[in-house]
Formats: structure tokens, sequence, C-alpha cells
């Protein structure tokens, strides 16, 4: 049940934030953009869909749709950061900045996993998280040494949503039990190498990175902010007004 | 057509085009990864260019369809993610069909497609499709798409 567990945790990272950047879709400032985060988007939910197809194979009872469109709150084990709203254009890019950095060092270890399913998935998913990656690192510098309109509503946007990083390193039972089967990563020895990337894109950026202080926790057992109840509700009201409805 | 004969299938897949491109394959485009005949089915394993590519589903659709033209019913087609599609697999004759076709092919030189030239200038890193950028040329000014190394 462990191995589920992590599954369903890579998984609903990927689901949840390429749910939140589809909402970008006819939404963004320009065509280019808009195209941008939409194809971001269809990359985090086809990574979640071969995941959630793999957990569906370990469950053995569930399909992957009923993983995506049946669970409740409490069953999802997405990043929190990944569910915090779009805000303006800076926030997004901000949230998919730190995201993407993390999951570029993520992926990268978990490549190496002794699960040939995730490393096999992750393996993939790098070759796509790089350009979400570059993407992001680019608007992060092109807003942070902007304007001083745009500098400050992206230094702030850094400062609303760095709570959300803390919990990119923490590891429970369940990352320690499958670290030591070699199956899962040890999210601590990433924490170097993104502290890397972060204080270079903010020193490019004119950025301060802010002090650690409070750090939000929970998701690993299925605590969330308000907002996942009400992203899921838009996302599984299909399925839960007409269950098993296909077309 | 039911008697195992595995070179069949991969000169019936050579006539499926991509659905995105169509003056190429799916076999050109590197996505056939392998075509087997175990107990009498044709298990054909495909993979993605892009986890989320929406023409996954459309060539799966597209495969069924030719082959059972054919008259061949006894496959299975199953999705493999290892090893990780890459450009690397597309062989210089289809990157010449791709420039030909109005598409920059993969490569660390890129070339506009209508004039030629490799002064150009990234306009997106991502095109209409998530494999492919978008770019403009610095000397005829049309714009163009990139087909991404990956």
């Amino acid at each position: 049940m462990s191995l589920l567990n992590y599954t369903l945790r890579i998984a609903d990272s990927s689901l949840i934030s390429g749910q939140r950047l589809a909402e970008w879709c006819t939404n963004a400032h320009t065509l280019e953009e808009d195209i941008a985060l939409s194809n971001i988007a269809l990359d985090l939910f086809g990574q979640a869909n071969i995941l959630l197809e793999y957990a569906s194979e370990l469950d053995g009872n569930k399909t992957a749709d009923d993983f995506a469109f049946k669970r409740n709150e409490r069953e999802f084990f997405n990043l929190k950061m990944t569910e915090q709203p779009n805000g303006h254009f800076g926030d997004t890019i901000v949230k998919l900045f730190l995201f993407s950095s993390f999951n570029f060092l993520f992926y990268n270890k978990l490549s190496q996993s002794k699960n040939k399913n995730l490393s096999a998935f992750a393996f993939k998913s790098l070759k796509e998280v790089k350009y979400h990656l570059k993407h992001s690192k680019s608007w992060m510098v092109r807003l942070g040494d902007g304007t001083k309109e745009s500098n400050k509503k992206v230094q702030e946007s850094l400062n609303s949503l760095w709570e959300f990083t803390g919990e990119f390193f923490e590891m429970d039972e369940i990352d320690n039990e499958l670290n030591k089967k070699g199956i899962g990563v040890n999210n601590k020895s990433i924490k170097e190498d993104w502290n890397n990337i972060i204080n270079t894109t903010l020193l490019d950026s004119k950025l301060k990175r802010p002090e650690d202080g409070y750090m939000q926790t929970g998701s690993k057992s299925g605590l969330h902010t308000e907002h996942l109840g009400r992203l899921l509700s838009e996302m599984q009201y299909l399925q839960r007004a007409y269950p098993d409805a296909k077309w | 057509m039911q008697n195992g004969n595995t070179e069949k299938i991969w000169e019936l897949l050579n006539t499926v085009p991509d659905p995105e491109i169509p003056v190429i394959s799916v076999v050109e485009l590197g996505v056939i990864r392998n075509v087997e005949y175990v107990n009498k089915t044709y298990l054909i394993s495909i993979t993605p260019t892009y986890s989320g590519c929406p023409a996954v589903k459309t060539f799966q659709d597209d495969i069924k369809i030719c082959l059972s033209k054919n008259g061949i019913d006894n496959f299975d087609i199953k999705l493999v993610y290892f090893p990780a599609w890459t450009t690397d697999w597309m062989s210089d004759s289809t990157k010449k069909k791709l420039l030909k076709y109005g598409i920059s092919p993969p490569s660390k030189k890129i070339i506009c497609p209508q004039c030629k030239s490799t002064s150009t200038s990234l306009v997106s890193e991502f095109g209409s499709t998530a494999c492919k950028s978008f770019h403009k040329c610095n000397e005829c000014l049309e714009p163009f798409e990139h087909f991404k190394c990956i």
C-alpha cells in the first residue's frame, strides 16, 4: 500500500497543478502564453495519467478515472502549493517556477528508482519538466528584472507562496520506507541543488529570497487548504452529477 | 494475414500518417517501438511523444482501422514508456520531409523552412503542439514552427 500511496502523491501534484494551469486557457495576456500554459497543463495531465494508470494496476479495483474523479479532498495527496489559486500572472509564474524546479530535481532522482514504472515515468517526465522550468524561469527574470511594479508584484507572490515550499523536502514513514528500498527519493537530498536553482534565479531576477518562517504541512496525510475542495467541485462535477458518463 | 508476418505489419503501419503531420508516418515518427507475434496475436508496442500528447489516442484508432481494413484483427496495442521517445529516432529522410512540409526539423541549428536561413529568433518555447516551439525568420520575416529536440 505504501507504493500506491507514494504513486498517488506524485500523480496528484501533477493532476491538480495541471487543472489550475488549464484555468488560464483563453485567459492569458497573449496567445503565445495562453498556448504555453495550456501545453504545460497538458504535459502535467499526461504525467498524472501515466501514474494513475499505474495506481489502478496496483490497486486492482479502481480505474485511473476513479482516482481522478471519485476521491474526496482528504483522499488527495498533492502538495498544497499546487492547489493554490492562480492569482495574477506573476503568482502563477512563481508557483510554476517553484514547483518545476523541485520536480526537475525530484524526477532526476526518481529516474534512478528500482521500480521500473516509476523510473520510466520520471525519465519521460524529466524531458517535459525541463521546458516548464525554462519557461517559468525566463518569466521570473522578465518580471523580477522588469519594471518597479512587476518586481513589486512578483516579490509579493514569492513572499506569500514561500510557506508552501517546506513540503517539498518533507520525509514521512512512507518516504523513508520506499527510499530504503531504493524505490523512492530522499527529498532532503535535493534541497541543496534546489537552493542553488532558486538563489541564482532570484539573483538574476533582482528578487529577495524570503526568510524561512512558518511552513505549511499536511498534504502527505490528506490535509489541504480550503482551495482544493472548490477545485475538485469543478474538476469532478460531471462524474459526480452523472456517474460513469461516457462520451 | 494471420500467419505471423511482422514485416507486413510494419509495412502497413508505415501507411498510417501522423494525425498532426500527415507527411510522415507513425513509423517514421518513431512511436512504433516493436511488433511481435505472440500466441497468434500481433503485439504492437507504441510510445507517446509527450505524456499528454492528444494525438496518441488518434493514432491508436488509425492503426486499428488500417489493420482491420487489411483483414487483420488478431492484434493488441500496448503503451510503453521506456525508453522515452526521443527526436534522435527520426531519420534524415524524415527530417527532410518535415522541412519540406514547413516545419523546421529537430536539430541544434534551426533552419527557416521558407528561405533556409539560419538567422532566426525564438518567439515562444511552446507552439501549436507540445512538441513544437514557435520561431520567426530574421531574413524573410516568416513565422514558423520547430520540432523541439527531446
